[in-house]
C-alpha cells in the first residue's frame, strides 16, 4: 500500500475513534459540559491534560526548533514543563477545593467583583483565540502535506470533527477523546524517534541515544557540534541568546503555562484535592515523555539533514527534498552554479521564498529572491523536521502515516480544550453570572453549545486566514497569561490581604504593559527595531511576560495597601480553600 | 463547648498552612536550582563537566530539569498528604 492510502486509513481510523467516544460520552448537564461532572480519574485527567497541552506546536514544531536553535530552545523545554510544578504546588489543589467551573469564577468570587470577572474573561478569550488559530492551521498543514488536500479543506474537516465532539460532549466528550488522542500522538512521536535512535546510535532509548556514540566513537552531540562549527554555525550545545533573555523567556513561559485557562480548568474535573495534585504529576510524566524525546529527535534530524544534503548533487538529492520543495518549505538556489547543494550558516537569499514559476537546469524551482553573500544555498522551514524525519531516515510508509495521524491528534485535542474554555466563559461567566442571571440550566447548556459552535467558526476562519503575525502571537498568549491571570490567582490564594481594587488594577496594569510592549516591537505600526539593544533590560517580547508579572504584583500590592481591606466573608473563603478537607466544624 | 475545643480546628488550620508553605518553599527552591540555576545561570560552568556524552549544563537544560520537575510534584503530593494525615485535616 502506498503512503497516501495508509495515511487515509490511519487518520480516518483515528477520526472514527474520536466520534465513537463522543457519542458514548454525551454531556447531559452544565456540570458535565463544563467539568465532566468532576468524575474524571486522575490518571485519565493526566493524559487528557497532556493532550490538551501538547499542541501542533509541541508535536510538529518543537523538535524542529531544537534542531535549528540547539541550546537556545531549552527555554521551551524548561518553560513548558516547569509551569506544571507551579500548577501542582501553587494553584491546582486550591482551585479544585474552590470547586466551581471556570477561572473567571474564581477571580470573580475571590475579588467579590463582576468587573474582576469580566477582566478575567477578556484575558481568557484573547489568550485562547491567539492559541487556537495556530491549531487549526496545524491541522490544515498536515492535511495538505499528507493527503494533498488544500489547507482550507483540511481546516474545514478539522472543524467538523471538533464541532461534533466538543458541541455534543462538552468537557466529558473532550476528556475521553483527549485520552485517546494522547495515546495516538505519543505513539506516533515515539515510534520514529526510537527507530532513528537505533539507526544512528544503536540505542533504542532516544533520551540516552542523544548522549550515545555514533559510528566513529564520538557522541551524537559532539559530532553535531563539530559539523555545525565547521559549517559556520554556533555549536548545538551553545546558545546565542543573552543570559537575561533566556532567564526571562523561561520564566514567562513557566508562569504563562500555569496561568493558561484551558490547562487550569482540567484540574476542576477530578473528584478530590489530592487527585488534583497527583493528576498534575501524571500530566507532567506524559508530557515529559514527549519533551525529553524532542531534543533527541531534533539533534538526530539536524545530523541527518546535514549528512543528506550538504555537498550532494541536487539531481541525486533524496526524494523528500523535492517533495517539500514542491510545497515551498525547502528552496535551493545554486549560487556557484555547480549543481551541488552547499549548506552553511546564514540565509540563502533575501526575504521570504518567492518561486519564479520556472524550473532550473537541474529541475529545481527557480527563485525570484536575490541571493545573499553567504555560502549557504538551501533554505528549509524548520516545521518540516518532525513530519519529514521518517522520510529522511528512510522509515517505512506506515510510520509516515502514523506521524500524520499524531499531528492531527495533537492539533485537534488542543483546539477542543481551547474551544471549551471560550464557550464556558461566554455561557457561564458572561451570561449566567454577569448579564443574564435568570436563565435556566437548560438555556445555559444550550448557549454553551451555541457559543462552542460560534467559536469553532471563528477559529476556522482564523486558521484559513491567519493574521499576519500568527506565529509570533503565541508569545502574546503566554505573556498575557503570565502578566494577568497567574498573579491574580496566586495572590487570591496566598495573600488574604489582596483586595478587589488591588487585583483588578494589577491585572489591568500587567495586561497593558505586556500587550503594549509586544505590539510595540512585533507589529509594523511603530517602526520599532526588534533587536536586543532596543529592548528593556535586553528582554525580548517573548520574555516580557515575566516583567509584566512583576508589574502586576507591584501595582496590586500598592493599590491594596491604600484601599479598603478584604471583607471578612472572603477571608473565610480563602481559609476554606487552603484546607484540603472541610475547613471548620 | 470548652474553649480548647473551639480553638483547636483554627490552630490546626494555621499549623497545616505553615507546614505547607515551608514545604512549598523547599520544593520551589529545588525547582529554581535545577532550571534557572543549573540550566541557565551556571550552564557554562557545568558544561565543563562531561558525563556520558552530555555536557552537564546542557543536559540539565534539556533533560535533567524536566525529570526533576516530575519528581518534585510526586514528592509534594506524598509529603503534604502525610502532613494532612498527621494533623487530621485530610479529605474524607
Amino acid at each position: 500500500m502506498d503512503v497516501q492510502t495508509l495515511t487515509y486509513i490511519f487518520v480516518g481510523g483515528s477520526f472514527a475513534l474520536y466520534i465513537g467516544i463522543a457519542i458514548w460520552s454525551r454531556a447531559a448537564s452544565t456540570s458535565e459540559f463544563y467539568i465532566a461532572g468532576a468524575h474524571v480519574h486522575p490518571l485519565a485527567n493526566g493524559m487528557a491534560t497532556a493532550a490538551d497541552w501538547m499542541s501542533a506546536a509541541s508535536f510538529i514544531s518543537m523538535a524542529g526548533i531544537i534542531a535549528f536553535a540547539g541550546y537556545d530552545a531549552s527555554v521551551y523545554l524548561m518553560g513548558w514543563t516547569g509551569g506544571y510544578v507551579l500548577l501542582a504546588l501553587l494553584l491546582a489543589p486550591y482551585l479544585r477545593k474552590f470547586g466551581q467551573f471556570t477561572v473567571p469564577d474564581f477571580i470573580g468570587e475571590r475579588y467579590y467583583s463582576k468587573a474582576a470577572r469580566v477582566v478575567a474573561v477578556v484575558c481568557l478569550i484573547v489568550i485562547s483565540f491567539t492559541y487556537i488559530a495556530g491549531q487549526m492551521r496545524g491541522v490544515g498543514v498536515v492535511f495538505s502535506r499528507f493527503l494533498e488536500l488544500p489547507i482550507e479543506s483540511g481546516v474545514i474537516v478539522g472543524m467538523g470533527i471538533v464541532f461534533f465532539y466538543a458541541v455534543l460532549g462538552g468537557m466529558k466528550g473532550i476528556t475521553y477523546t483527549q485520552v485517546a488522542q494522547y495515546c495516538v500522538l505519543i505513539f506516533a512521536y515515539l515510534v520514529p524517534a526510537i527507530f532513528i535512535s537505533i539507526l544512528i546510535t544503536g540505542n533504542p532509548v532516544p533520551q540516552l541515544g542523544l548522549g550515545a556514540d555514533v559510528a566513529g566513537g564520538v557522541s551524537v552531540l559532539e559530532r553535531l557540534d563539530r559539523s555545525l562549527v565547521d559549517l559556520g554555525f554556533t555549536a548545538f550545545t551553545e546558545g546565542t541568546k543573552s543570559r537575561i533573555d533566556v532567564f526571562a523567556i523561561t520564566l514567562a513561559l513557566m508562569v504563562g503555562t500555569a496561568g493558561l485557562p484551558h490547562v487550569i480548568v482540567r484540574f476542576f474535573t477530578v473528584p478530590k484535592v489530592a487527585d488534583a495534585r497527583r493528576s498534575a504529576g501524571y500530566a507532567l510524566v506524559f508530557i515529559a515523555l514527549l519533551y525529553t524525546t524532542a531534543p533527541a529527535v531534533g539533534a538526530f534530524a539536524r545530523l541527518n539533514f546535514i549528512d543528506s544534503v550538504h555537498e550532494k548533487p541536487y539531481a541525486q538529492a533524496p526524494a523528500w527534498v523535492k517533495t517539500w520543495e514542491d510545497i515551498g518549505l525547502i528552496a535551493w538556489i545554486d549560487k556557484n552554479d555547480d549543481g551541488v547543494i552547499q549548506y552553511a550558516a546564514g540565509d540563502a537569499f533575501e526575504g521570504r521564498v518567492a518561486f519564479s514559476g520556472e524550473a532550473g537546469r537541474h529541475g529545481e524551482r527557480l527563485l525570484d529572491n536575490a541571493p545573499t553573500a553567504s555560502a549557504n544555498e538551501i533554505a528549509v522551514d524548520r516545521d518540516i523536521m518532525v513530519l519529514a524525519n521518517p522520510e529522511i531516515a528512510g522509515l517505512p510508509g506506515w510510520v509516515v502515516a502514523l506521524v500524520a495521524a499524531g499531528g492531527v491528534a495533537a492539533a485537534l485535542s488542543t483546539a477542543a480544550g481551547l474551544l471549551l474554555v471560550i464557550s464556558t466563559s461566554i455561557s457561564h461567566d458572561l451570561l449566567k453570572k454577569t448579564f443574564r442571571p435568570q436563565i435556566t440550566e437548560r438555556t445555559e447548556l444550550l448557549s454553551a453549545r451555541a457559543s462552542a459552535a460560534a467559536a469553532i467558526v471563528v477559529a476556522g476562519y482564523l486558521g484559513i486566514n491567519p493574521p499576519g503575525f500568527v506565529a509570533q502571537v503565541v508569545a502574546l498568549a503566554f505573556g498575557l497569561a503570565a502578566a494577568s491571570l497567574f498573579p491574580a490567582i496566586l495572590m487570591g490564594i496566598f495573600f488574604k490581604g489582596m483586595n478587589r481594587e488591588g487585583a483588578v488594577s494589577g491585572m489591568v496594569a500587567g495586561l497593558i504593559f505586556t500587550l503594549g510592549y509586544i505590539i510595540y516591537f512585533k507589529s509594523p505600526w511603530f517602526g520599532a527595531t526588534n533587536t536586543a539593544e532596543h529592548w528593556l533590560f535586553g528582554i525580548s517580547p517573548e520574555g516580557i511576560g515575566a516583567v509584566g508579572m512583576l508589574v502586576n504584583f507591584a501595582v496590586a500590592a500598592m493599590v491594596a495597601h491604600f484601599t479598603a481591606a478584604t471583607p471578612q466573608n472572603v477571608r473565610s473563603m480563602v481559609d476554606a480553600i487552603r484546607m484540603p478537607g472541610r475547613a471548620s466544624d | 463547648m470548652t474553649d480548647t475545643q473551639k480553638t483547636q480546628p483554627a490552630d490546626k488550620a494555621r499549623l497545616y498552612w505553615r507546614e505547607n508553605v515551608k514545604l512549598l518553599c523547599t520544593l520551589l527552591a529545588i525547582w529554581f536550582a535545577v532550571s534557572f540555576g543549573a540550566g541557565i545561570l551556571l550552564v557554562d560552568l557545568l558544561n565543563a563537566i562531561q558525563i556520558g556524552g552530555f555536557k552537564l549544563g546542557f543536559w540539565f537544560a534539556q533533560q535533567g530539569s524536566i525529570i526533576v520537575f516530575v519528581i518534585l510534584i510526586f514528592v509534594y503530593a506524598a509529603r503534604i498528604h502525610a502532613v494532612e494525615k498527621r494533623l487530621g485535616v485530610a479529605e474524607d
